[in-house]
């Protein structure tokens, strides 16, 4: 086995092992806890008084936006990580590239702000 | 026996070997072995940390907090999850059972995957990953789509709005951080978390980078949700937010993945901007060099519990304001500005070369060249909220004014516009 494969086959083990740890405790509760449900019990709880209407309603659209102007930002800096990590023995071209893709995600950001996508309104 | 015995945690697999087990077996059981030390760490010691918690918060407010159960109430938190064990767990009528039940689990398994990569000791890491900064900006993600499934299955239109603004906060917040992060990789050049630590043997890269260690500390504190950016659960607004249909140990389960998500959001801070293990005798002595990592930990740790038991909540579009329009420039103007110095630096061949990198000396005139521009950084940035800051306040006063003459209250006028 190479290193790399072993570094990963690590990651997998312990992805099991998060999996299990935090199941354990909610099992141990499965078979301790009481079980008298009734109806009244399960019902939403909401904030005490009875819920009025369908849960999955139409919601602010701010929020779809925002999530919208992140997926842009996220993806645009995972490109910027190799550029970054090889930094040390970039070519005065490869560094403008960099910098050139920096101030692009910084137009991005001043279009999203002048065409008042961050505000809270 | 010969001396490969000699550390079990590190070198058990070729010990293994030695006494007669099969190389491929012998190999997992060294990796389940250490998989299980790490993973169940954080576990253990968020017992610890919400006592801790709760000591400081009840110091802060003049209480005495937790002191009956156990010496110094230690035991409060082992009763407090027996407690949560045998109640009774409720699953609301109209939730999605499958997406409630696992809610939970994987907001507990996003913060324990993280510690995976943290370097301990300058041997003992659980992977030493050639993407480890990426990997953590990958798995702290997890947690928001938990806390969005939690919201979205609950049937409850508060957990619903909670978690919507999860998605609101914590996707923004990390924009900024992965901007500062990009920093420390440029420094290091280098993903790995292992590399990080030894790069920064010579300095540590909050003295070279103050600015970004601000931005992700800033950006942790909302990414885990922590006062001032705990909107999350605004209990006068939200009820409890995203968990306030969980109940019993599941609920017991979002608690505890709170506090340990904290506590690792810091650890991750001291690990790339306090040099993680770095200290005298950390090499030789490894267990000193964990012991160093906790210290640095604690000391970023205590001031983020003190801050959420002083300072209020703010306001949500003030918060997604402060993000957008002050953690994102500021981070994209940091990472040209530093892109330019080190370009400089490497140019003036001031900086430290490979073999010189872990001394002090050889690291100051590379810290000084970038501290100026650190220095500018925040020069500007504190000018352009100042400036921000004043014309805002000139239109309200204005707009005070206005409302003043309209309601004919002359004599408020002038004390109104004073307080502007």
């Amino acid at each position: 086995m190479t290193a790399a494969v072993n570094e990963w086959a690590f990651i997998g083990v312990f992805m099991s092992v998060a999996w299990i740890l935090p199941t354990l405790p909610l099992v141990v509760s499965w078979l301790f806890r009481p079980r008298r449900a009734n109806a009244i019990k399960l019902q939403t709880y909401e904030c005490g008084v009875e819920t009025v209407g369908d849960t999955w309603v139409q919601f602010k659209v701010q929020y779809y936006i925002y999530g919208l102007v992140f997926l842009v930002f996220d993806v645009e800096l995972v490109f910027l990580f190799p550029w970054a990590l090889a930094y040390n023995q970039l070519s005065f071209f490869a560094f403008g590239a960099g910098l050139l893709f920096i101030f692009l995600l910084a137009d991005a950001l001043i279009y999203a702000w002048r065409k008042n996508a961050l505000e809270w309104a | 026996m010969p001396e490969v015995c000699d550390n079990i945690i590190s070198t058990l697999a070729p010990c293994l070997v030695q006494s007669g087990t099969n190389p491929d077996v012998a190999q997992f059981i060294s990796i389940l072995l250490g998989v299980a030390l790490i993973a169940s760490f954080p576990l253990l010691l968020v017992i610890f940390l919400i006592w801790v918690e709760r000591k400081i918060a009840a110091r802060v407010q003049d209480r005495l907090g937790p002191n009956r159960v156990g010496p110094f109430g230690l035991f409060q938190n082992i009763a407090d999850a027996l407690k949560l064990i045998i109640k009774e767990d409720i699953t609301p009528a109209g939730a999605d059972r499958l997406i409630f039940n696992v809610a939970p689990v994987i907001a507990m398994l996003s913060v324990i995957l993280i510690w995976a990569v943290v370097p301990f000791t300058p041997y003992n890491i659980g992977a030493d990953l050639d993407i480890g900064v990426l990997y953590f900006v990958a798995i702290s993600s997890i947690g928001t789509l938990a806390i969005m499934m939690a919201g979205w299955s609950s049937n409850n239109k508060y957990a619903l709005l909670g978690a919507f603004r999860v998605v609101a906060q914590l996707v923004s917040y990390e924009v900024p951080m992965v901007l500062a992060l990009l920093v420390p990789v440029m420094l290091a050049s280098s993903m790995s978390m292992q590399d990080m630590a030894f790069a920064q043997l010579g300095m540590w890269f909050i003295v070279l980078t103050p600015v970004s260690a601000f931005i992700f500390y800033v950006s942790n504190l909302a990414e885990t949700g922590r006062a001032p950016f705990d909107l999350i659960e605004a209990e006068s607004e939200l009820v409890a937010g995203y968990n306030i249909e969980y109940s019993g140990m599941k609920f017991g389960l979002f608690m505890a993945n709170e506090f340990m998500h904290a506590f690792t959001a810091n650890l991750l801070f001291a690990v790339i901007f306090l040099g993680a293990w770095a200290g005298p005798g950390a090499t030789s002595v490894p267990i000193l060099g964990f012991a160093y990592l906790m210290i640095k930990t604690a000391i970023v740790y205590v001031p983020s519990l003190i801050l959420r038991a002083t300072v209020p909540r703010v306001r949500i579009d003030q918060m997604m304001a402060f993000n957008w329009k002050f953690l994102v420039p500021l981070a994209i103007v940091n990472v040209i500005v530093i892109a330019f110095v080190l370009k400089l630096v490497q140019v003036l061949g001031i900086a430290p070369s490979p073999e010189n990198a872990s001394d002090f000396v050889a690291n100051i005139p590379q810290m000084v060249a970038l501290l100026l521009g650190n220095a500018v950084i925040l020069a500007a940035a504190f000018g352009l909220i100042r400036g921000t800051v004043r014309k805002e306040r000139l239109t309200e006063a204005a707009r005070l004014a206005k409302r003043v003459q309209i309601e004919g209250e002359k004599e408020a006028l002038p004390a109104t516009v004073a307080t502007h």
